[in-house]
Protein backbone atom coordinates (compact mmCIF):
# COMPACT_ATOMS: atom_id res chain seq x y z
CA UNK A 1 0.00 0.00 0.00
CA UNK A 2 2.41 2.64 -1.05
CA UNK A 3 -0.43 5.68 -1.75
CA UNK A 4 -0.48 8.73 -0.45
CA UNK A 5 -2.56 8.78 2.60
CA UNK A 6 -3.05 12.08 3.02
CA UNK A 7 -5.92 13.01 0.74
CA UNK A 8 -8.20 10.15 1.61
CA UNK A 9 -11.24 12.14 1.00
CA UNK A 10 -13.60 9.33 -0.54
CA UNK A 11 -15.63 9.77 -3.25
CA UNK A 12 -19.41 9.14 -3.54
CA UNK A 13 -19.31 5.24 -2.30
CA UNK A 14 -20.37 2.86 -4.23
CA UNK A 15 -21.46 0.72 -1.20
CA UNK A 16 -23.47 2.58 1.05
CA UNK A 17 -20.89 4.43 3.56
CA UNK A 18 -21.07 3.42 7.57
CA UNK A 19 -20.61 6.69 10.00
CA UNK A 20 -19.99 6.83 13.53
CA UNK A 21 -17.74 4.85 14.96
CA UNK A 22 -17.28 2.28 12.23
CA UNK A 23 -16.26 4.87 9.92
CA UNK A 24 -14.41 6.57 12.29
CA UNK A 25 -12.54 3.05 13.01
CA UNK A 26 -12.14 2.59 9.52
CA UNK A 27 -10.59 5.79 9.13
CA UNK A 28 -8.43 5.44 11.77
CA UNK A 29 -6.56 1.82 10.58
CA UNK A 30 -6.48 3.43 7.12
CA UNK A 31 -4.11 6.44 8.68
CA UNK A 32 -2.39 4.34 10.93
CA UNK A 33 -1.57 0.80 9.44
CA UNK A 34 0.94 -0.11 12.13
CA UNK A 35 -1.91 0.18 14.57
CA UNK A 36 -4.02 -2.01 12.50
CA UNK A 37 -1.15 -4.67 12.49
CA UNK A 38 -0.93 -4.53 16.20
CA UNK A 39 -4.17 -4.80 17.01
CA UNK A 40 -4.35 -8.12 14.11
CA UNK A 41 -0.92 -9.88 16.00
CA UNK A 42 -1.74 -8.91 19.35
CA UNK A 43 -4.52 -12.08 20.11
CA UNK A 44 -1.98 -14.65 18.36
CA UNK A 45 1.04 -13.45 20.31
CA UNK A 46 -0.53 -13.00 22.85
CA UNK A 47 -2.03 -16.27 23.14
CA UNK A 48 0.82 -18.31 22.09
CA UNK A 49 3.02 -15.99 23.76
CA UNK A 50 1.23 -16.65 27.02
CA UNK A 51 -0.31 -20.07 26.66
CA UNK A 52 2.93 -22.09 24.52
CA UNK A 53 6.47 -19.89 25.54
CA UNK A 54 5.12 -19.01 28.88
CA UNK A 55 4.31 -23.11 29.58
CA UNK A 56 7.90 -23.78 27.98
CA UNK A 57 9.65 -21.53 30.36
CA UNK A 58 7.97 -23.12 33.24
CA UNK A 59 9.08 -26.13 32.32
CA UNK A 60 12.63 -25.06 31.85
CA UNK A 61 12.37 -23.39 35.01
CA UNK A 62 11.25 -26.76 37.28
CA UNK A 63 13.90 -28.60 35.65
CA UNK A 64 16.33 -26.70 38.11
CA UNK A 65 14.28 -27.67 41.01
CA UNK A 66 14.87 -30.52 42.60
CA UNK A 67 12.60 -33.33 44.09
CA UNK A 68 12.87 -33.81 48.13
CA UNK A 69 14.00 -37.67 48.10
CA UNK A 70 11.96 -38.38 51.39
CA UNK A 71 9.03 -36.92 51.47
CA UNK A 72 8.49 -36.60 47.04
CA UNK A 73 7.84 -32.87 47.27
CA UNK A 74 8.94 -31.08 45.02
CA UNK A 75 12.23 -28.27 46.53
CA UNK A 76 11.44 -25.16 44.76
CA UNK A 77 15.16 -23.83 44.48
CA UNK A 78 17.42 -23.25 42.21
CA UNK A 79 19.75 -26.32 42.03
CA UNK A 80 21.73 -28.45 39.07
CA UNK A 81 21.23 -31.63 41.06
CA UNK A 82 18.48 -32.80 38.55
CA UNK A 83 20.63 -32.73 35.87
CA UNK A 84 22.93 -34.86 37.62
CA UNK A 85 20.08 -37.11 37.95
CA UNK A 86 19.73 -36.95 34.25
CA UNK A 87 23.34 -37.86 33.52
CA UNK A 88 23.12 -41.42 35.73
CA UNK A 89 24.12 -44.70 33.29
CA UNK A 90 20.07 -45.97 33.16
CA UNK A 91 19.05 -42.39 31.52
CA UNK A 92 22.05 -41.83 29.32
CA UNK A 93 20.99 -45.51 28.20
CA UNK A 94 17.39 -44.36 27.55
CA UNK A 95 18.77 -41.22 25.63
CA UNK A 96 21.21 -43.60 23.66
CA UNK A 97 18.56 -45.82 22.51
CA UNK A 98 16.05 -43.12 21.71
CA UNK A 99 18.53 -41.51 19.23
CA UNK A 100 19.76 -44.73 17.90
CA UNK A 101 16.22 -45.29 16.79
CA UNK A 102 15.91 -42.02 15.55
CA UNK A 103 18.74 -42.14 12.92
CA UNK A 104 17.68 -45.45 11.98
CA UNK A 105 13.78 -44.46 10.99
CA UNK A 106 15.28 -41.73 9.45
CA UNK A 107 17.53 -43.43 7.35
CA UNK A 108 14.83 -46.42 6.91
CA UNK A 109 12.35 -43.43 5.65
CA UNK A 110 14.96 -41.73 3.48
CA UNK A 111 15.40 -45.06 1.63
CA UNK A 112 11.75 -46.31 1.16
CA UNK A 113 10.58 -42.62 0.37
CA UNK A 114 13.20 -41.63 -2.25
CA UNK A 115 11.60 -43.69 -5.02
CA UNK A 116 7.69 -43.14 -4.10
CA UNK A 117 8.91 -39.16 -3.99
CA UNK A 118 11.05 -39.35 -7.51
CA UNK A 119 8.45 -41.32 -9.26
CA UNK A 120 5.60 -38.54 -8.10
CA UNK A 121 7.68 -35.36 -9.06
CA UNK A 122 9.21 -36.98 -12.44
CA UNK A 123 6.88 -39.72 -13.94
CA UNK A 124 3.37 -39.31 -12.58
CA UNK A 125 1.26 -36.70 -14.75
CA UNK A 126 -2.00 -35.23 -14.26
CA UNK A 127 -4.52 -37.80 -12.68
CA UNK A 128 -1.76 -39.97 -11.26
CA UNK A 129 -0.22 -37.24 -9.96
CA UNK A 130 -3.19 -36.37 -7.90
CA UNK A 131 -3.06 -40.14 -6.89
CA UNK A 132 -0.10 -39.94 -5.59
CA UNK A 133 -0.70 -36.61 -3.19
CA UNK A 134 -3.75 -37.99 -2.27
CA UNK A 135 -1.56 -41.29 -1.67
CA UNK A 136 0.40 -39.82 0.50
CA UNK A 137 -1.84 -37.15 2.20
CA UNK A 138 -4.14 -39.67 3.25
CA UNK A 139 -1.73 -41.99 5.37
CA UNK A 140 0.02 -38.96 6.51
CA UNK A 141 -3.73 -37.17 8.30
CA UNK A 142 -5.28 -40.52 8.98
CA UNK A 143 -5.64 -41.48 12.74
CA UNK A 144 -2.46 -41.99 14.54
CA UNK A 145 -3.64 -44.42 17.17
CA UNK A 146 -5.28 -46.16 14.29
CA UNK A 147 -2.66 -46.57 12.40
CA UNK A 148 -0.14 -48.29 15.27
CA UNK A 149 -3.19 -50.63 16.07
CA UNK A 150 -3.08 -51.60 12.49
CA UNK A 151 0.29 -52.73 13.06
CA UNK A 152 -0.85 -54.47 16.64
CA UNK A 153 -3.08 -55.94 13.95
CA UNK A 154 -0.35 -57.10 11.68
CA UNK A 155 2.45 -57.89 14.11
CA UNK A 156 0.43 -60.32 16.88
CA UNK A 157 1.38 -63.54 16.42
CA UNK A 158 -1.40 -64.61 15.63
CA UNK A 159 -1.46 -61.85 12.81
CA UNK A 160 -1.32 -61.44 8.74
CA UNK A 161 2.42 -61.45 9.12
CA UNK A 162 2.96 -65.01 10.46
CA UNK A 163 0.12 -66.33 8.24
CA UNK A 164 1.73 -65.16 5.77
CA UNK A 165 5.08 -65.63 6.50
CA UNK A 166 3.98 -69.54 7.10
CA UNK A 167 2.09 -69.74 3.41
CA UNK A 168 5.49 -68.84 1.86
CA UNK A 169 7.12 -71.48 4.36
CA UNK A 170 10.01 -68.46 5.76
CA UNK A 171 8.34 -68.68 9.48
CA UNK A 172 12.18 -69.97 10.05
CA UNK A 173 13.46 -66.64 8.96
CA UNK A 174 11.31 -64.67 11.63
CA UNK A 175 12.21 -67.25 14.45
CA UNK A 176 15.48 -67.05 13.50
CA UNK A 177 15.23 -63.10 13.50
CA UNK A 178 13.48 -62.91 16.81
CA UNK A 179 15.97 -65.20 18.63
CA UNK A 180 18.73 -62.67 17.88
CA UNK A 181 19.97 -60.67 20.75
CA UNK A 182 19.09 -56.83 20.74
CA UNK A 183 16.75 -56.84 18.24
CA UNK A 184 14.69 -59.81 18.52
CA UNK A 185 12.10 -61.09 21.54
CA UNK A 186 9.08 -63.28 21.79
CA UNK A 187 6.59 -61.88 19.13
CA UNK A 188 7.59 -59.09 16.46
CA UNK A 189 4.59 -56.97 18.29
CA UNK A 190 6.97 -56.95 21.66
CA UNK A 191 10.43 -56.58 19.45
CA UNK A 192 12.36 -53.30 19.31
CA UNK A 193 12.31 -54.70 15.44
CA UNK A 194 8.49 -54.00 15.81
CA UNK A 195 9.02 -50.67 17.22
CA UNK A 196 11.06 -49.46 14.44
CA UNK A 197 8.41 -50.66 11.44
CA UNK A 198 5.78 -48.75 13.33
CA UNK A 199 8.08 -45.48 13.59
CA UNK A 200 9.11 -45.95 9.76
CA UNK A 201 5.00 -46.35 8.81
CA UNK A 202 4.14 -43.42 11.05
CA UNK A 203 6.04 -40.69 9.67
CA UNK A 204 7.25 -42.42 6.48
CA UNK A 205 4.70 -39.58 4.77
CA UNK A 206 7.08 -37.11 6.51
CA UNK A 207 9.74 -37.71 4.31
CA UNK A 208 8.51 -38.41 0.95
CA UNK A 209 6.60 -34.72 1.03
CA UNK A 210 9.86 -32.95 1.11
CA UNK A 211 12.04 -35.44 -0.77
CA UNK A 212 8.94 -34.77 -3.57
CA UNK A 213 9.37 -31.24 -3.49
CA UNK A 214 12.97 -31.36 -3.87
CA UNK A 215 12.82 -33.44 -6.71
CA UNK A 216 10.22 -31.22 -8.43
CA UNK A 217 12.79 -28.52 -8.84
CA UNK A 218 15.17 -31.05 -10.75
CA UNK A 219 14.47 -30.57 -14.52
CA UNK A 220 13.93 -33.81 -16.08
CA UNK A 221 17.08 -32.83 -18.98
CA UNK A 222 19.34 -32.70 -16.45
CA UNK A 223 19.40 -36.65 -15.59
CA UNK A 224 19.06 -37.38 -19.44
CA UNK A 225 22.23 -34.72 -20.26
CA UNK A 226 24.17 -37.22 -17.40
CA UNK A 227 23.02 -40.13 -19.40
CA UNK A 228 23.76 -38.59 -22.54
CA UNK A 229 27.61 -37.88 -21.17
CA UNK A 230 27.49 -41.56 -20.31
CA UNK A 231 26.63 -42.15 -17.06
CA UNK A 232 25.22 -45.43 -15.88
CA UNK A 233 21.91 -45.06 -13.95
CA UNK A 234 24.22 -45.71 -10.44
CA UNK A 235 26.61 -42.87 -11.03
CA UNK A 236 23.15 -40.50 -12.13
CA UNK A 237 22.23 -41.48 -9.41
CA UNK A 238 25.10 -39.97 -6.95
CA UNK A 239 26.15 -37.54 -8.72
CA UNK A 240 23.15 -35.64 -10.07
CA UNK A 241 19.95 -36.26 -8.30
CA UNK A 242 21.20 -37.35 -4.35
CA UNK A 243 23.21 -34.10 -4.23
CA UNK A 244 20.18 -32.33 -5.49
CA UNK A 245 17.37 -34.29 -3.03
CA UNK A 246 19.47 -33.48 -0.29
CA UNK A 247 18.16 -30.41 1.41
CA UNK A 248 14.68 -32.68 0.77
CA UNK A 249 15.95 -35.39 3.03
CA UNK A 250 17.47 -33.21 5.47
CA UNK A 251 13.89 -31.32 5.48
CA UNK A 252 12.17 -34.57 5.87
CA UNK A 253 14.82 -35.81 8.51
CA UNK A 254 13.81 -32.94 10.60
CA UNK A 255 10.36 -34.46 11.23
CA UNK A 256 11.09 -38.50 11.25
CA UNK A 257 13.65 -37.53 13.91
CA UNK A 258 11.99 -35.03 16.26
CA UNK A 259 8.78 -37.17 16.07
CA UNK A 260 10.49 -39.87 17.06
CA UNK A 261 12.72 -38.34 20.03
CA UNK A 262 9.27 -37.45 21.41
CA UNK A 263 6.99 -40.39 21.13
CA UNK A 264 6.08 -42.44 23.83
CA UNK A 265 3.29 -43.78 22.65
CA UNK A 266 4.39 -46.47 20.06
CA UNK A 267 7.03 -47.97 22.14
CA UNK A 268 5.04 -48.27 24.50
CA UNK A 269 2.28 -50.01 22.53
CA UNK A 270 4.28 -52.19 20.12
CA UNK A 271 7.90 -52.49 21.75
CA UNK A 272 9.84 -54.22 24.66
CA UNK A 273 9.63 -52.49 28.16
CA UNK A 274 12.94 -50.98 27.51
CA UNK A 275 12.24 -47.13 27.92
CA UNK A 276 12.33 -44.16 25.34
CA UNK A 277 12.95 -40.51 26.27
CA UNK A 278 9.31 -39.90 25.77
CA UNK A 279 8.09 -42.60 28.18
CA UNK A 280 10.85 -41.89 30.60
CA UNK A 281 9.43 -38.61 30.79
CA UNK A 282 5.84 -39.77 30.74
CA UNK A 283 6.50 -42.17 33.92
CA UNK A 284 8.89 -39.57 35.78
CA UNK A 285 5.73 -36.75 35.68
CA UNK A 286 3.13 -39.50 36.04
CA UNK A 287 3.83 -42.54 38.43
CA UNK A 288 6.85 -40.93 39.52
CA UNK A 289 5.52 -37.36 40.02
CA UNK A 290 9.45 -35.88 39.34
CA UNK A 291 8.32 -33.15 37.31
CA UNK A 292 11.73 -31.54 37.86
CA UNK A 293 13.34 -34.92 36.54
CA UNK A 294 10.81 -34.67 33.38
CA UNK A 295 11.35 -31.52 32.46
CA UNK A 296 15.26 -32.03 32.32
CA UNK A 297 14.41 -35.12 29.89
CA UNK A 298 12.15 -32.91 27.44
CA UNK A 299 15.61 -30.44 27.34
CA UNK A 300 17.23 -33.32 25.55
CA UNK A 301 15.33 -33.56 22.55
CA UNK A 302 15.13 -29.61 22.68
CA UNK A 303 18.86 -29.16 22.35
CA UNK A 304 19.35 -32.16 20.23
CA UNK A 305 16.77 -30.79 18.07
CA UNK A 306 18.26 -27.03 18.09
CA UNK A 307 21.78 -28.56 16.57
CA UNK A 308 19.79 -30.71 14.14
CA UNK A 309 18.32 -27.65 12.59
CA UNK A 310 21.28 -25.46 13.28
CA UNK A 311 23.01 -27.97 10.86
CA UNK A 312 19.64 -28.68 8.62
CA UNK A 313 19.85 -24.46 8.13
CA UNK A 314 22.99 -24.74 7.14
CA UNK A 315 22.52 -27.77 4.56
CA UNK A 316 19.91 -25.32 2.87
CA UNK A 317 17.14 -27.78 3.92
CA UNK A 318 14.10 -25.22 4.56
CA UNK A 319 14.35 -24.11 1.46
CA UNK A 320 12.99 -27.72 0.81
CA UNK A 321 9.67 -27.41 3.18
CA UNK B 1 16.54 -29.09 -27.26
CA UNK B 2 14.18 -29.69 -24.38
CA UNK B 3 12.87 -33.60 -24.13
CA UNK B 4 10.39 -33.28 -21.75
CA UNK B 5 7.60 -35.48 -22.61
CA UNK B 6 6.74 -37.83 -20.48
CA UNK B 7 9.22 -41.25 -20.66
CA UNK B 8 8.22 -44.01 -18.89
CA UNK B 9 9.89 -44.72 -15.74
CA UNK B 10 12.15 -48.02 -15.45
CA UNK B 11 10.64 -51.27 -14.22
CA UNK B 12 12.72 -51.25 -10.57
CA UNK B 13 11.62 -47.78 -9.39
CA UNK B 14 7.84 -48.43 -10.60
CA UNK B 15 7.92 -51.57 -8.49
CA UNK B 16 9.80 -49.71 -5.42
CA UNK B 17 7.26 -46.58 -5.58
CA UNK B 18 4.39 -48.97 -5.93
CA UNK B 19 5.64 -51.24 -2.85
CA UNK B 20 5.61 -48.40 -0.93
CA UNK B 21 2.74 -47.09 -1.46
CA UNK B 22 1.10 -50.75 -0.53
CA UNK B 23 3.04 -50.45 2.58
CA UNK B 24 1.31 -47.40 3.21
CA UNK B 25 -2.34 -48.46 2.38
CA UNK B 26 -2.72 -51.63 3.14
CA UNK B 27 -2.44 -51.95 6.93
CA UNK B 28 -5.24 -48.78 6.78
CA UNK B 29 -7.42 -51.78 4.77
CA UNK B 30 -6.86 -53.91 7.05
CA UNK B 31 -8.67 -52.30 9.84
CA UNK B 32 -11.99 -51.95 7.79
CA UNK B 33 -11.78 -56.41 7.47
CA UNK B 34 -10.81 -56.21 11.55
CA UNK B 35 -14.33 -54.49 12.30
CA UNK B 36 -15.96 -57.60 10.46
CA UNK B 37 -14.39 -60.38 12.27
CA UNK B 38 -16.63 -62.70 14.31
CA UNK B 39 -13.37 -63.27 16.48
CA UNK B 40 -13.83 -61.91 20.10
CA UNK B 41 -10.21 -62.87 22.08
CA UNK B 42 -7.47 -62.46 19.77
CA UNK B 43 -6.37 -60.81 16.17
CA UNK B 44 -6.84 -64.02 14.20
CA UNK B 45 -5.73 -64.02 10.72
CA UNK B 46 -7.70 -65.23 8.78
CA UNK B 47 -11.19 -63.99 10.53
CA UNK B 48 -12.58 -67.20 11.34
CA UNK B 49 -16.26 -65.13 10.03
CA UNK B 50 -17.65 -62.27 9.41
CA UNK B 51 -20.55 -60.16 11.03
CA UNK B 52 -22.06 -56.82 11.50
CA UNK B 53 -23.05 -57.57 14.91
CA UNK B 54 -20.12 -55.38 16.62
CA UNK B 55 -21.82 -52.22 15.08
CA UNK B 56 -24.53 -52.64 16.67
CA UNK B 57 -22.59 -53.47 20.45
CA UNK B 58 -20.80 -50.54 19.51
CA UNK B 59 -23.59 -48.04 18.77
CA UNK B 60 -24.89 -48.91 22.43
CA UNK B 61 -22.33 -48.20 24.04
CA UNK B 62 -22.28 -45.20 26.09
CA UNK B 63 -18.90 -44.46 26.80
CA UNK B 64 -17.77 -44.46 23.21
CA UNK B 65 -21.02 -41.62 22.37
CA UNK B 66 -19.52 -39.65 25.55
CA UNK B 67 -15.72 -39.79 24.04
CA UNK B 68 -16.96 -38.99 20.66
CA UNK B 69 -18.78 -36.29 22.06
CA UNK B 70 -15.99 -34.82 23.98
CA UNK B 71 -13.77 -34.79 20.78
CA UNK B 72 -16.21 -33.18 18.42
CA UNK B 73 -16.53 -30.58 21.06
CA UNK B 74 -13.22 -29.89 21.42
CA UNK B 75 -12.35 -30.23 17.58
CA UNK B 76 -15.02 -27.52 17.08
CA UNK B 77 -14.43 -24.76 19.87
CA UNK B 78 -10.21 -24.99 19.01
CA UNK B 79 -11.19 -24.91 15.21
CA UNK B 80 -13.15 -22.18 15.72
CA UNK B 81 -10.04 -20.52 18.12
CA UNK B 82 -7.34 -21.45 15.26
CA UNK B 83 -9.31 -20.09 12.49
CA UNK B 84 -9.60 -16.12 14.33
CA UNK B 85 -6.20 -16.87 15.49
CA UNK B 86 -4.08 -18.32 11.99
CA UNK B 87 -5.78 -15.55 10.34
CA UNK B 88 -5.52 -12.77 11.96
CA UNK B 89 -1.39 -13.76 11.98
CA UNK B 90 -1.71 -14.74 8.17
CA UNK B 91 -3.30 -11.08 7.54
CA UNK B 92 -0.14 -9.65 9.60
CA UNK B 93 2.58 -11.37 8.10
CA UNK B 94 1.85 -11.24 4.56
CA UNK B 95 0.22 -8.01 3.85
CA UNK B 96 3.24 -5.96 5.40
CA UNK B 97 6.83 -6.10 6.27
CA UNK B 98 7.97 -5.03 10.00
CA UNK B 99 10.44 -5.97 12.35
CA UNK B 100 10.29 -10.02 13.79
CA UNK B 101 8.17 -10.98 11.37
CA UNK B 102 10.16 -14.04 11.05
CA UNK B 103 9.90 -14.20 14.70
CA UNK B 104 6.01 -14.34 14.55
CA UNK B 105 6.53 -17.45 11.88
CA UNK B 106 8.69 -19.38 14.46
CA UNK B 107 6.39 -18.48 17.05
CA UNK B 108 3.20 -20.37 15.38
CA UNK B 109 5.30 -23.06 13.59
CA UNK B 110 7.04 -24.13 17.17
CA UNK B 111 4.03 -26.03 18.74
CA UNK B 112 4.39 -28.34 15.84
CA UNK B 113 7.98 -28.85 15.08
CA UNK B 114 8.78 -29.54 18.89
CA UNK B 115 7.18 -33.07 19.94
CA UNK B 116 3.83 -33.57 21.15
CA UNK B 117 4.96 -34.19 24.61
CA UNK B 118 6.99 -31.52 25.50
CA UNK B 119 3.95 -29.27 24.16
CA UNK B 120 2.18 -31.76 26.78
CA UNK B 121 3.95 -31.72 29.98
CA UNK B 122 4.77 -28.11 29.65
CA UNK B 123 1.10 -27.43 29.57
CA UNK B 124 0.41 -29.04 32.35
CA UNK B 125 3.23 -28.37 34.36
CA UNK B 126 2.18 -24.52 34.00
CA UNK B 127 -1.62 -25.58 35.07
CA UNK B 128 -0.05 -27.19 37.67
CA UNK B 129 2.07 -24.21 38.98
CA UNK B 130 -0.99 -21.75 38.40
CA UNK B 131 -2.95 -23.84 40.05
CA UNK B 132 -5.92 -24.56 37.41
CA UNK B 133 -7.65 -28.10 37.40
CA UNK B 134 -8.13 -30.01 34.47
CA UNK B 135 -11.10 -29.44 32.53
CA UNK B 136 -12.62 -28.99 29.00
CA UNK B 137 -10.80 -25.87 28.51
CA UNK B 138 -7.53 -26.93 29.24
CA UNK B 139 -7.84 -29.34 26.30
CA UNK B 140 -9.11 -26.97 23.87
CA UNK B 141 -5.79 -24.73 25.03
CA UNK B 142 -3.63 -27.10 24.08
CA UNK B 143 -5.37 -28.23 21.07
CA UNK B 144 -5.89 -24.69 19.52
CA UNK B 145 -2.32 -24.06 20.12
CA UNK B 146 -1.36 -26.27 17.37
CA UNK B 147 -3.93 -26.15 15.38
CA UNK B 148 -3.32 -22.18 14.73
CA UNK B 149 -0.62 -23.48 12.26
CA UNK B 150 -2.43 -25.27 10.06
CA UNK B 151 -5.21 -22.11 9.36
CA UNK B 152 -2.21 -20.32 9.39
CA UNK B 153 -0.06 -22.49 6.43
CA UNK B 154 -3.45 -22.21 4.07
CA UNK B 155 -4.18 -18.95 4.80
CA UNK B 156 -0.47 -17.49 3.71
CA UNK B 157 -0.64 -19.32 0.67
CA UNK B 158 -4.03 -18.14 -0.20
CA UNK B 159 -2.72 -14.17 0.75
CA UNK B 160 0.05 -14.66 -1.38
CA UNK B 161 -1.75 -15.48 -4.15
CA UNK B 162 -4.37 -12.84 -3.79
CA UNK B 163 -3.47 -9.02 -5.08
CA UNK B 164 -3.20 -6.25 -3.24
CA UNK B 165 -4.05 -4.43 -5.67
CA UNK B 166 -7.70 -5.57 -5.54
CA UNK B 167 -7.67 -4.21 -1.91
CA UNK B 168 -6.55 -0.70 -2.88
CA UNK B 169 -9.59 -0.81 -5.81
CA UNK B 170 -12.08 -1.42 -2.99
CA UNK B 171 -10.42 1.43 -0.65
CA UNK B 172 -10.60 3.54 -3.93
CA UNK B 173 -13.58 3.13 -4.58
CA UNK B 174 -14.71 4.12 -1.25
CA UNK B 175 -15.41 1.29 0.93
CA UNK B 176 -13.99 1.59 4.20
CA UNK B 177 -11.97 -1.18 5.75
CA UNK B 178 -14.48 -3.37 7.29
CA UNK B 179 -16.31 -3.22 3.99
CA UNK B 180 -13.29 -3.88 2.37
CA UNK B 181 -12.84 -7.37 4.59
CA UNK B 182 -16.41 -8.33 4.35
CA UNK B 183 -17.06 -8.13 0.55
CA UNK B 184 -13.22 -8.36 -1.09
CA UNK B 185 -10.95 -10.16 1.42
CA UNK B 186 -12.87 -12.70 2.73
CA UNK B 187 -14.36 -13.93 -0.25
CA UNK B 188 -11.12 -14.60 -1.82
CA UNK B 189 -9.76 -16.70 1.70
CA UNK B 190 -13.19 -18.45 2.08
CA UNK B 191 -12.00 -21.57 0.61
CA UNK B 192 -8.62 -21.37 2.22
CA UNK B 193 -9.66 -20.76 5.65
CA UNK B 194 -12.36 -23.68 4.99
CA UNK B 195 -9.49 -26.15 4.20
CA UNK B 196 -7.56 -25.13 6.99
CA UNK B 197 -10.54 -25.63 9.25
CA UNK B 198 -11.72 -28.69 8.38
CA UNK B 199 -7.69 -30.12 8.63
CA UNK B 200 -7.36 -28.31 12.01
CA UNK B 201 -10.58 -30.05 13.28
CA UNK B 202 -8.93 -33.41 11.66
CA UNK B 203 -5.40 -32.40 13.54
CA UNK B 204 -7.53 -31.95 16.94
CA UNK B 205 -10.03 -34.93 16.77
CA UNK B 206 -6.88 -37.39 16.51
CA UNK B 207 -4.43 -35.41 18.66
CA UNK B 208 -4.31 -38.11 21.57
CA UNK B 209 -0.30 -36.79 22.85
CA UNK B 210 -1.02 -33.42 24.59
CA UNK B 211 -4.34 -34.58 25.50
CA UNK B 212 -2.78 -37.20 28.04
CA UNK B 213 -1.32 -34.13 29.35
CA UNK B 214 -4.26 -31.66 29.49
CA UNK B 215 -7.20 -33.90 29.75
CA UNK B 216 -7.18 -35.04 33.49
CA UNK B 217 -10.23 -38.00 33.54
CA UNK B 218 -12.15 -37.07 30.97
CA UNK B 219 -12.10 -39.45 27.87
CA UNK B 220 -11.69 -37.98 24.41
CA UNK B 221 -12.15 -40.49 21.27
CA UNK B 222 -8.34 -41.16 20.64
CA UNK B 223 -7.84 -41.40 24.42
CA UNK B 224 -10.54 -43.79 24.75
CA UNK B 225 -8.85 -45.99 21.78
CA UNK B 226 -5.68 -45.52 23.96
CA UNK B 227 -6.90 -47.00 27.11
CA UNK B 228 -8.48 -50.21 24.93
CA UNK B 229 -4.57 -50.64 23.30
CA UNK B 230 -3.33 -50.74 26.73
CA UNK B 231 -5.82 -52.48 28.53
CA UNK B 232 -8.25 -54.24 25.82
CA UNK B 233 -11.74 -54.44 27.35
CA UNK B 234 -13.62 -55.45 24.15
CA UNK B 235 -11.51 -55.73 21.13
CA UNK B 236 -13.99 -56.02 18.51
CA UNK B 237 -15.69 -53.03 19.26
CA UNK B 238 -12.25 -51.10 19.19
CA UNK B 239 -12.08 -52.56 15.67
CA UNK B 240 -15.56 -50.52 14.71
CA UNK B 241 -14.25 -47.34 16.12
CA UNK B 242 -11.05 -47.89 14.64
CA UNK B 243 -12.61 -47.94 11.01
CA UNK B 244 -15.17 -45.16 12.14
CA UNK B 245 -12.58 -42.81 12.87
CA UNK B 246 -10.27 -43.50 9.85
CA UNK B 247 -13.65 -42.74 7.42
CA UNK B 248 -14.57 -39.78 9.45
CA UNK B 249 -11.41 -38.11 9.26
CA UNK B 250 -10.75 -38.99 5.67
CA UNK B 251 -13.82 -36.65 4.69
CA UNK B 252 -12.10 -33.65 5.48
CA UNK B 253 -8.79 -34.34 4.24
CA UNK B 254 -10.24 -34.85 1.23
CA UNK B 255 -12.73 -31.38 0.99
CA UNK B 256 -9.95 -29.84 1.90
CA UNK B 257 -8.05 -30.88 -1.32
CA UNK B 258 -10.64 -30.16 -3.59
CA UNK B 259 -10.84 -26.83 -2.13
CA UNK B 260 -6.98 -25.95 -2.29
CA UNK B 261 -6.28 -28.39 -4.96
CA UNK B 262 -5.65 -25.52 -8.23
CA UNK B 263 -2.37 -23.83 -6.88
CA UNK B 264 -1.64 -23.75 -2.96
CA UNK B 265 -0.15 -27.40 -2.36
CA UNK B 266 0.27 -26.26 1.02
CA UNK B 267 -3.23 -28.01 2.52
CA UNK B 268 -1.66 -30.37 4.77
CA UNK B 269 2.04 -29.98 4.47
CA UNK B 270 3.82 -30.18 7.87
CA UNK B 271 0.80 -31.43 9.85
Amino acid sequence: MTLTATQAKPAPALLPRAGGLRGALSDLFWRKPKLLLLLMLLPPVLWLGIVYIGSLFALLLQSFFSIDEFSGLINRQFTLKTYGDLLQAANLDIILRTVTMAALVTLASAIIAFPIAYYAARYARGRWKALFYLGIMLPLWSSYLVKIYAWKLILAKEGILTWLLAKLHLLWLLDGWLSLPIVGGNSLSVSPTGTFIVFVYVWLPFMILPVQAALERVPGNLVEASSDLGASPGQTFRNVLFPLALPGIVAGSIFTFSLTLGDYIIPQIIGTSRLFIGQAVYSQQGTAGNIPLAAAFTVVPIVIMGFYLWGAKRMGAFDAL
Amino acid sequence: MRSDGSPSAPLGLKIAAACGLLFLHLPILLIFIYAFTTEEKSFVWPPPGLTTQWFAVTWNRPDVWQALSLSVRVAAISTLVALVLGTLCAAAVSRTQFFGRETISLLVILPIALPGIITGIALRSAFSLAEIPFSFWTIVLGHATFCVVVVYNNAVARFRRTSGSMIEASMDLGADGFQTFRYVVLPNIATALLAGGMLAFALSFDEVIVTTFTAGQQQTLPIWMLEELIRPRQRPVTNVVAMVVVLVTLLPILLAYYLTRDGDQIAGSGK
